[in-house]
């Protein structure tokens, strides 16, 4: 159904549906934040970080004496160092391994080669340039296709590489695709580069180490956003009981999928500090965290789709060539190596698809991690919605009537995608129909219309339409692990005496607003008011087991936990209400914080339970009033929604801006709206930076364009465009509270809608593709004939 | 970001601070509103061994008119420009680049002639003061000279000052009659450099035709781009689409980009020539009252 639900709850509960305040607000916008480096520990030593300047180099030697001449430098660390500790490597979330400090060879610019340990930061950066390091330069491998062909090896060390292929990949059916496209009556192509780009958190990652030389005990400060699963993984790479491993991640200012992965500088503070037996800070510059920290995207994509006569899609065909710098590390669930970039079908009906995925080394930072993504399927769901945009213009139909006529229908849930995904829920044609209504589509297509006849128009129309499908919270242990850990999530509730509560999750906030949420979960589920209720997380000795919070997953896997754990909390709640009102369980009625004995006007609140708890349970019940879930999903969700672009292209300079934007989004039933709104706003914006503006990209020798803010380019309120927000709702059938997700979404259904405006102005000029982000040159070469590179 | 040690002066007066500078030589850099050195610092590409730092000498802070040109102090700030009703009456050149400047922060604390001495060829103000024909003054212990911008800017981050002087003030003219002028910046986002700038400036003689034009280019070559040609070309005669492109085709052929991210050459010197052709028309819709 596509209502929008009232709320249950009055506003002072804060249940479901309420645009409650942020609680965490206060704290954030009164400068109040507890951040990384906020943290000083007495005797604390600091640490730097020594970078190789070129792409690829073998290391002859590296001569620290000078460094550790100056006052205040305690020690300068090498791999070699390192090697002897067996800590010169570690493994990546990807199953590949990955160079602590190197050894033998640099193989990108900004890779971690020494670190210097000084009393000061300023000491220890001085320090850096005090390292003599003999580099003997080899090839820089700087794309996918060179990496392929070249017979230089970027993984030398690793027993059995024989060439420069990352990992291989495929998923659908070969047969009937090859046989749905041999009988096609028209077949539709494109090749695309989704660019490489950075999560840039505003706080870049760092840690503060301090592992008691007396008790063994390592009390870890970090910028993780899977405090949990960083635990196990530094107790098998690093050999540390991991009952004495706690790590601590107090505020985080942002994450988007850049503090999933273990960096080398967590592991050299953490054996720095064991070292020498005192605390070790390190933070990241920003240009350390733009050079060497997870980057996101990079595929190079082919594709086709295969047409019958009735303009309806029959089978599509996606081959990827992933550049995945010079160590395997995507963080995404082990079954699948090209992440869940096989949801590329999207939300289109046919019978046949088949996807083959190959990532190559190449000498740039390692990375792959979800930016704002849930496993890679930003770049699907921009390569189905960039083809399908084409596919309408070749075959002269209207973009959205094409979506229209190729969509999943509402009766056909839950769909079997033809790479075996089950979609669980989905009203696509209400999400453009509303799109289009809000926009006013006809009226613009009609401006458009008559503003670009003009053949010596300056300024050209175009609209841009979207109608993405994701696929998160992972999800179903069956299928779903991070070098083994099932992808599970949990949520512990106790109910004080005095009916206030504290949830702890294993989830973890990164500004997304848990504090508030997870909250209104249980003021939904218990009728405890939401301010009543503290929610807690990212301490791991204090908080229970979780994999953590990216790719949309905390709503689906730690908020159905929440909600579980807050029912069987009720259940237990209803046999004391029975207790104290001296009725049958099953003669009580419940709403929102309140049991009554039906027919009567007798009833206890949910406080008077929670009293009664402790000081007045009945014989035979255990006391206290708390529970803990671990809870496994059945399925993913499948959020989706229709975006809709209209751009004005300047055909002189190329530029082009957005007039009008519209983004109705389906993501299930919406906890806090307010907040709904704001994670869509974020990602729309974040979205439009990546087509308009955005990228890393690296020069023939390897060089890192895009160190810093002044040329990796993030929007600022100047230039992001308006949007009109708009909702459907359908929720999710299997979700406990039917909720689906929604932090990425906007994010992944975006660049496509930005991208598709620009095309839908210049198609009828001869343009039917330019790679984001879409730069005024690259519109001006589109348009004049002229090859520009990049 | 941790920049290398420097010292730190702060004198109080001007006599203080040319005095200081005079004593440190080539050691001493003047810090004003630091927009452009501080970065540079902080990523260790300038190390300087002591910085003068000028901010309390509050009698640099002028934006004043007089004698026919406009005074722009060493502490005016690109938003006191931006918002300085004797700019936006005397240079339109001027008053439609300030905007552009940057971004807002940066504009609350960097000053014009902090990056008019920087000679940044990718900074906006120089072009824009080759076009309308600045001169900077420069003081040092040993006395005060007036340098016309052409002579002022050498090279890329490049500028004619000794060891020991310091720009003081920007004089830029002041015009009250048909003039015009516009400065066009193709940018990427608010806050970054130009990837094409160009600075427009238009006086007309009682008869309508150019009695003076002026045009600079800002980061399609080594240095910020006078273009003399263009401008004695356009003395006397007509204005008009078809003298504009006549312009156009002379900037586009007078500038020298580079190929990097922001666009290949070719891309560039069409966006000089499509700038010169609008700012010129703009330009001329001003001198002419219409704007």
């Amino acid at each position: 159904m596509t209502t929008v639900h009232e709320p249950r709850t009055s506003p002072e509960v804060g249940g479901i549906g309420h645009s409650v305040l942020r609680k965490e607000d206060d704290r954030f916008i009164r400068g109040a934040g507890n951040y990384l480096d906020d943290l000083n520990l007495p005797g604390m030593l600091h640490m730097a970080i020594l970078r190789s300047p070129v792409a690829h180099a073998r290391i002859n030697s590296i001569d620290s004496s000078a460094a550790m001449e100056i006052e205040g430098v305690l020690a300068v660390i090498t791999g070699e160092a390192l090697e002897a500790h067996g800590l010169a490597w570690m493994p990546t979330l990807s199953g590949d391994t990955q160079a602590v400090l190197a050894t033998d060879k640099v193989r990108f610019q900004g890779q971690e080669v020494a670190v210097v340990i000084a009393t000061h930061p300023y000491i220890a950066h001085d320090a850096l340039s005090h390292i003599d390091v003999d580099y003997e330069e080899l090839e820089a491998i700087t794309s996918p296709q060179q990496s392929l062909a070249t017979s230089t090896l970027i993984r030398d060390e690793k027993e059995g590489q024989t060439d420069n292929v990352a990992y291989t990949w495929e998923a659908g059916d070969q047969d009937s695709t090859d046989a749905a496209f041999a009988a096609a009556a028209r077949v539709v192509s494109l090749d695309t580069h989704y660019p490489r780009s950075h999560p840039a958190p505003l706080e870049t990652c760092g840690v503060v180490a301090d592992v008691n030389s007396i008790t063994g005990q390592a009390t870890i400060y970090m910028t993780s956003q899977a405090p949990h699963a960083i635990r196990t993984v530094f107790a098998l790479v690093a050999g540390l009981p991991e009952e004495k491993i706690r790590i601590i991640t107090q505020d985080i200012g942002g994450g988007f999928g850049n503090k999933v992965p273990v960096y080398p500088g967590y592991v050299v503070a953490t054996a720095a500090s064991l070292l020498i037996g005192k605390p070790v800070k390190w933070i990241e510059s920003r240009t350390e965290n733009l050079i060497s920290t997870g980057f996101a995207r990079d595929f190079h994509m082919h594709s086709e789709l295969a047409l019958d006569g009735n303009n309806r899609i029959t089978a599509m065909r996606a081959n990827i060539l992933s550049d995945q710098g010079a160590f395997f590390s995507d963080a995404q669930p082990t079954q699948f190596r090209a992440g869940l970039f096989h949801i590329c079908t999207g939300s289109y009906d046919f019978p046949s698809a088949h996807v083959t995925a190959k990532g190559a080394y190449t000498n740039k930072a390692p990375g792959g991690v979800a930016y704002r993504c849930s496993f890679r399927v930003t770049e699907a769901s921009y390569l189905i919605e960039r083809l399908v945009d084409n596919a309408a213009h070749e075959v002269g139909i209207d973009p959205a009537d094409f979506r229209a006529l190729n969509f999943i229908r509402e009766d056909q849930f839950p769909y079997l995608s033809p790479t075996g995904f089950v979609y669980d829920s989905g009203n696509y044609h209400g999400a453009m129909d509303k799109a289009k209504e809000m926009i006013g589509y006809d009226a613009w297509r009609a401006r458009q219309a008559e503003q670009n006849s003009d053949p010596d128009a300056t300024k050209l129309i175009g609209i841009g339409v979207a109608s993405f499908t994701e696929v998160v919270g992972a999800g179903p242990s069956r299928q779903y692990d991070i070098l083994g850990l099932k992808m599970f999530d949990s949520a512990e509730l106790r109910i004080h005496p005095t009916g206030k509560a504290i949830l702890k999750l294993g989830v973890q906030t990164q500004g997304q607003g848990h504090e508030t949420t997870f909250a209104q979960i249980v003021a939904e589920e218990l009728g405890i008011p939401y301010s009543d209720i503290k929610v807690m997380y990212g301490d791991t000795d204090n908080t229970p087991y979780g994999l953590g919070t990216y790719a949309s997953r905390s709503t689906p896997v730690g908020g159905a936990a929440t909600a579980v754990v807050s029912r069987k909390i009720r259940a237990k709640a209803q046999k004391l209400a029975a207790h104290l009102l001296e009725a049958a369980e099953e003669d009580l009625d419940w709403e929102p914080g309140k049991f009554t004995v039906k027919g009567t006007d007798q009833s206890v609140t949910i406080q008077d339970v929670a009293f009664a708890a402790y000081t007045n349970h009945p014989v035979g019940m255990e006391a206290g009033l708390e529970g803990v879930t671990y809870y496994d999903p059945p399925n993913m969700t499948y959020p989706f929604g229709t975006y809709i672009v209209v751009a004005e292209v300047d055909t002189g300079d190329g530029t082009w801006k957005v007039l009008e934007m519209v983004a109705v989004d389906d993501c299930g039933v919406r906890i806090n709206p307010m907040i709904v709104d704001g994670q869509i706003t974020g990602g729309l914006t974040e979205g439009f930076a990546k087509a308009n503006m955005q990228w890393i990209t690296f020069d023939d020798d390897g060089n890192c364009i895009g160190s810093n803010f002044m040329d990796y380019l993030v929007p600022t309120a100047w230039e992001t465009p308006r949007y009109q927000l708009g909702e459907t709702v359908t929720p999710s059938p299997h979700h406990p509270i039917g909720a689906k997700g929604v932090g990425e979404s906007a994010t992944v259904g975006s660049p496509a809608a930005f991208t598709n405006a620009v095309i839908d102005a210049l198609w009828s000029r001869g343009v039917s593709n330019i790679d984001m982000p879409v730069l005024p040159h690259r519109v001006w070469g589109a348009l004049n004939g002229v090859e520009v590179s990049p | 970001m941790y920049p290398s040690a420097f010292d730190y002066s702060a004198p109080g007066s001007l006599e203080e601070a040319l005095a200081t500078l005079a004593e440190l030589g080539d050691e001493g850099r003047v810090l004003a509103g630091g927009q452009s050195l501080i970065p540079m610092m902080k990523l260790r590409l300038a190390s300087p061994g002591h910085l003068v730092d000028i901010n309390g000498v509050s009698e640099l802070a002028h934006i004043s008119e007089s004698n026919g040109h406009l005074a722009v102090g060493a502490l005016a700030r690109h938003a006191d420009v931006a918002s300085s009703e004797a700019v936006s009456r005397h240079n339109h050149t001027v008053a439609s680049a300030a905007p552009w400047v940057s971004d807002p922060l940066v504009r609350n604390r960097g000053t014009l002639c902090g990056s008019v001495a920087h000679c940044d060829p990718e900074g906006d103000w120089n072009s824009v003061m080759l076009a309308v024909g600045a001169s900077v003054v420069a003081r040092s212990s040993s006395g005060e000279r007036v340098i016309p911008i052409t002579d002022f800017v050498v090279d890329f981050f490049t500028n004619s000052l000794n060891p020991g002087e310091m720009v003081t003030e920007v004089r830029i003219p002041a015009y009250g009659g048909p003039a015009g002028g516009a400065y066009l910046k193709l940018e990427r986002k608010v806050g970054d450099y130009a990837t094409v700038g160009v600075a427009t400036h238009l006086v007309l003689d009682a008869s309508g035709n150019v009695a003076e034009a002026g045009l600079g280019l800002t980061a399609v070559y080594g240095h910020n781009l006078k273009v003399t040609e263009a401008e004695e070309m356009m003395a006397g005669q007509t204005p008009g689409p078809e003298l504009f492109a006549e312009a156009a085709a002379i900037a586009a052929r007078a500038c020298d980009p580079d190929d990097n991210v922001r666009g290949p050459a070719e891309y560039k010197r069409a966006v000089v020539a499509e700038y010169t052709r609008r700012g010129f028309a703009q330009a001329l819709t001003l001198a002419r009252g219409e704007g």
